[in-house]
């Protein structure tokens, strides 16, 4: 019997889910026994035409993480899915846009004014900025174009499964991995890890109190965290009863907050609006001033709540240019 | 006119390319280097809070996570006016020092070490780790990734994540470092040692037993006279994580020596329409173009570039191997790119040692690991030398601790114009009309890949080799013969 063939590939990625497949270490080799690796573009044979050359659907599987933001992603991300049985959204950003989905919170124009013209340390006396065609003596050079927005996988592609955090554990990536091989094909749409909150397998969840209320939010560096006792009880904003669970809590672990890059869990349509609300409900008062100057104490609500999953949610990107005065507002 | 362009993710995600005209003669005319790569992180780093950069700015990398989120750390620092407890440090720096071991590890045993350990000009298909492993035997290889996970579990449980740490805040570190812990970041420091060694053993055997070899990392072709930045201890020895950055001239005199957060009075970044990276350059000579020389305020960082700014190591094994290097290869500064191979396992040998000596410091369990900040944020530079080189974060704030302004230097970045400088004179002295063939370009490429360029700092450079697509096209563009390397 012939191994069931899959693909590993990235788009708009920082390589941490590429080095997080390298830890798999020696359960890579289980991976390999029970697999042909056909395109994996980092480490294995690279060739696009290989790819072109499989029929329709004979990729067993295709794992690609990272969001899109540029023609050739997409097109890939299109010919990926022709060929793979199945597609997998392998980690935050292909799954929810992730932390560099953060980039819809400002304009093209505007990236591109502030890192060649308004930074402390450029030097531009001649204005440049880089151009997608551009002239030199010897000839005619280019690069890629940026789209306006950075999208998730399946605003491109129809995604089968998701594999979630930034980057996806170990664990996961191998139950995910073999799971598709042998067969075992969840649910279309499934999120291959566990489908309850963090809170629910948090080493802390015996000291988090029953009727938790709040009267002030801390941020991290303010307090010195009791390395036993729950965080959202220390008045940290610990995403935990917003994020799906998984991760074997190692932040938390590390004494930090959970800020949510394992994302939602089945029965949320919008991360940030669902992990505010959970956050919102801890406040201990009746009186609306009151709770909006709580409220209020949380800095940044849109880099806290949707870090991971701007371009995912229902806000998806800024539409109004920012202001001197409210750099980074929500939209 | 001819053209060659290697662009090794053709059609995919561009992240180095590399453009070669040539002339009616078919002699090179200009090879330049394209980062087609662009994220604005810093546009959207404006609004957030200033704790969470460690963790967004580690996003920019999950190769060198470590680099940004100690860089990171170190500006809030800077910002907050606090100074770390000193168990605090150490305990940043023990986890620093196990990141360089593993991470140089990385390029030398996967990367860059192919080319050599296999040969320049050996088929492709063992030009690779598993022909690495074919040569030193596959116990060895075995060792190679059982040591780089002992180290990366080490990190994880030090950081909270191996990729995409946590445990960075102003004024310390989140957790302390158990008895247990320690214990085992002792063994790891041992092996690490140990590691270090046999790499630099394989070197010798390998690349200075070789006359070929030596003739090749020696060669003009390779060699460039820039200036060299790095950070070093208050006895101008090479440090990771703290200190002043001294440069010195291509003589290999004291240029300049200063505090990181003057950095905005010494480097500058140039812009070229070509390319989306920026070229760091030194403000002190100015910029003069794609030239060396002491007249170009073109300079150099990471590995060979920290030993040719310093005046040595710190540890003993590590001095004795940078001793040997600076004579084998006729004093200093070492202008020879591909001498950064060695220079990284000098270093390798260096971080091994350091980690030794913090994991048997008695302080490193210490429970005082954060000092509280008091004072209002306002703006904060930190400095260190990530695996690549010199890397500047520096923060605004409001009085809420909310940013305003960001601005990142990164390693390669400050590499950028001497990386284009290699790649230029390789091409011109390697290649002599269309007719190339598949190893003399992977010679020009490795004028770039001893640099372990990490484009945009998110090249997505890991175990195997970069694929090479060349198109050669004659005066109207027609493609008359395309070469693959996969």
């Amino acid at each position: 019997m012939t191994k069931p063939k899959v693909a590993f590939y990235w788009c708009a990625s920082c390589g941490g889910c590429e080095e997080a497949v390298v830890d798999l270490a020696e359960d890579v080799l289980a991976v390999v026994e029970a697999v042909d690796i056909a395109f994996w573009p980092v480490a294995l044979d690279f060739k696009v035409s290989d790819v072109e050359a499989l029929a329709d659907g004979e990729l067993a599987a295709a794992f690609v993480n990272g969001a899109i933001r540029t023609s050739e992603q997409q097109e890939m991300a299109e010919l990926l899915r022709r060929k793979a049985g199945s597609v997998v959204a392998f980690g935050a950003c292909a799954w929810l846009g992730g932390i560099p989905g953060l980039a819809n919170l400002s304009s093209r124009e505007s990236i591109l004014r502030h890192v060649y013209h308004e930074s402390p340390s450029v030097q531009n006396g001649d204005g440049a900025t880089p151009q997608e065609q551009i002239d030199v003596p010897e000839g005619r050079m280019t690069l890629p174009h940026f789209d306006e927005t950075v999208r998730t996988l399946d605003q491109v592609i129809d995604v089968d499964y998701y594999l979630p955090g930034c980057p996806p554990p170990v664990g996961l990536i191998t139950a995910a991995v073999m799971a598709l091989v042998e067969g075992r094909l969840p649910e279309k749409g499934s999120v291959l890890a566990p489908d309850v909150a963090l809170c629910a397998e948090c080493s802390r969840a015996a000291t988090k109190p029953e009727d938790l209320k709040l009267k002030a939010f801390k941020r991290p560096h303010e307090v010195l965290a009791d390395p036993e006792l729950c965080l959202l009880a220390q008045g940290l904003v610990c995403l935990g009863p917003a994020t799906r669970s998984g991760c074997g809590s190692v932040c938390i672990a590390a004494n930090m907050p959970c800020t949510g890059c394992m994302g939602p869990t089945s029965r949320v349509i919008d991360y940030g609006a669902k992990a505010l609300s959970a956050i919102a409900s801890l406040l201990e008062s009746e009186d609306e001033d009151e709770i909006a100057a709580l409220a209020g104490q949380i800095a940044d609500p849109v880099g806290t709540f949707y870090r991971y999953s701007l371009p995912a949610s229902l806000l998806n990107r800024r539409v109004e240019p920012a202001t001197a005065a409210h750099p980074g507002g929500a939209s | 006119m001819s053209e060659i362009l290697i662009d090794p993710i053709t059609r995919l995600e561009g992240h180095g390319r590399i453009h070669i005209f040539l002339d009616e003669g078919g002699t090179v005319d200009h090879a330049y280097l394209q980062i087609p790569e662009l994220r604005g992180f810093e546009k959207f780093a404006q609004g957030r809070r200033a704790e969470d950069m460690p963790q967004i700015t580690s996003r920019i990398c999950g190769v060198c996570p470590m680099a940004h989120h100690m860089a990171g750390a170190k500006t809030l620092d800077d910002l907050y006016h606090v100074e770390p407890p000193s168990a605090a440090k150490k305990i940043r720096e023990l986890v620093y020092s196990t990141f360089m071991v593993e991470d140089h590890a990385l390029h030398f045993f996967f990367l860059g070490g192919p080319d050599f350990v296999v040969g320049p000009t050996a088929p492709k298909a063992e030009r690779n780790i598993l022909g690495v492993i074919g040569k030193v035997g596959l116990e060895i290889g075995k060792e190679v990734i059982g040591v780089r996970k002992e180290l990366r579990d080490l990190i994880g449980d030090a950081a909270g994540k191996v990729i995409h740490p946590v445990f960075g805040l102003p004024g310390g570190v989140s957790h302390a470092i158990s008895p247990e812990l320690r214990e085992r970041f002792a063994a790891g420091a041992a092996h690490a040692v140990e590691f270090g060694k046999f790499a630099l053993q394989v070197f010798r055997d390998v690349v200075l037993a070789n006359p070929e070899y030596v003739d090749m990392v020696t060669s003009e072709a390779y060699t460039h006279r820039t200036y060299y930045m790095g950070l070093v201890d208050a006895a101008n020895k090479v440090n990771f994580y703290d200190g002043r950055l001294r440069v010195v001239d291509p003589g290999g005199k004291e240029f300049l020596a200063f505090e990181p957060r003057e950095y905005l009075d010494h480097v500058a970044e140039h812009v070229e329409p070509w390319s989306y990276m920026k070229f760091t350059y030194l403000k002190d000579v100015g910029w003069n173009g794609f030239t060396d020389g002491a007249e170009s305020g073109v300079f150099a960082v990471a590995p060979l570039a920290r030993l040719n700014a310093s005046d040595g190591m710190a540890t003993p094994v590590a001095q004795e191997a940078y001793e040997e290097l600076v004579s084998t290869l006729g004093g200093k500064p070492v202008h020879f790119t591909l001498a950064t191979h060695w220079a990284r396992v000098v270093e390798m040998v260096y971080a091994a040692e350091r980690m030794v000596e913090l994991a048997a410091d008695p302080e490193i369990t210490s429970p005082d690991i954060r000092t509280l900040p008091t004072a209002v944020p306002d703006e904060g530079i930190g400095v260190v030398e990530a695996p690549r080189g010199t890397l500047i974060h520096h923060y605004r704030t409001d009085e809420r601790g909310l940013i305003t302004q960001a601005n990142l230097i990164v390693a390669t970045q400050n590499n950028a114009a001497r990386i284009a400088l290699s790649v230029d004179k390789a091409a011109r002295a390697l290649i002599h009309g269309p007719d190339v063939d598949e190893g003399l370009l992977n010679e020009v490429e490795m004028a770039f890949r001893a640099y372990d360029p990490c484009f945009g700092c998110a090249t997505h450079a890991l175990p195997g080799q970069m694929p090479l697509i060349v198109e050669i096209r004659d005066l109207r563009g027609e493609l008359v013969r395309e070469i693959r390397r996969d």
